[in-house]
């Protein structure tokens, strides 16, 4: 089981994990990824590239499933604008035993973060908003999986 | 070729995609974003550090060296921040 989504509407882990845990397997990791509270920021706006982002994502899937013993994978990512404590994206992986699952998940996120067109913006309470840097921590967990 | 850009490159710009009929001299991206930063100060601001651009041809990602070739879209945005 391979599932991309990007949403406009809120998600949810239950609704994005659904089903990887039918699929025979003793283990299912996911990542939930949460808007949050940085220094005043209400809420974040997510853009992102109608195509390439769905491409790209299950590009990661895979290439996961080809790095690892997977029975099945998820991602769903939200866009649009975000409140702060919402989920932002889940990212699951399905497999017989823990360890592909678990390093599958790190994989997705790691690699999401860098290779998938989304941009983030900052909404403060004051009416400000500013775009997100790219961090290059981001770089190097991403790098780990060359 | 239709050009599209994403966040802080749309807003400088001030469109989401415009198609340009690129000079015969334009071959790679490089060549491109030279040539397009001419266009409008907007597009002169978007482009002007090049290290802080990534590109897509076809919706998949290239380096700033590579050849436009017979692409027909070509992404110009900044670092991905997703997740």
């Amino acid at each position: 089981m391979k599932r991309v989504l990007i949403s406009g509407e809120p998600i949810s882990a239950e609704v994005a994990l659904a089903g990887l845990s039918d699929l025979g397997g003793g283990a299912v990791s996911s990542f939930t990824g949460i808007s949050r509270d940085d220094g005043g920021v209400t809420a974040i706006e997510l853009e992102h590239y109608p195509g390439m982002t769905e491409l790209s994502l299950m590009r990661l899937i895979d290439e996961a499933f080809g790095r690892w013993a997977l029975l099945g994978a998820a991602i769903v990512h939200r866009i649009g604008r975000v409140a702060v404590g919402e989920p932002v994206v889940v990212v699951g992986a399905a497999s017989r035993h823990r360890a592909d699952a678990l390093e599958a998940t790190a994989f997705l996120i790691d690699r999401l973060k860098t290779d998938a067109p989304f941009w983030k913006k900052e909404h403060y309470a004051d009416g400000t908003s500013v775009w997100v840097d790219a961090k290059s921590s981001d770089d190097d967990r991403s790098s780990r999986w060359a | 070729m239709r050009l599209v850009y994403f966040a802080a490159v749309r807003e400088a710009i001030g469109v989401a995609s415009e198609t340009c009929d690129l000079p015969a001299h334009v071959r790679n991206i490089h060549d491109a974003i030279d040539w397009l930063a001419g266009q409008s100060s907007g597009h002169a601001l978007a482009f002007q550090d090049k290290s802080r651009l990534r590109f897509a041809l076809d919706q998949d990602m290239v380096p700033l060296d590579a050849m436009l070739g017979d692409a027909h879209e070509l992404a110009i945005f900044p670092p991905v921040t997703g997740g």
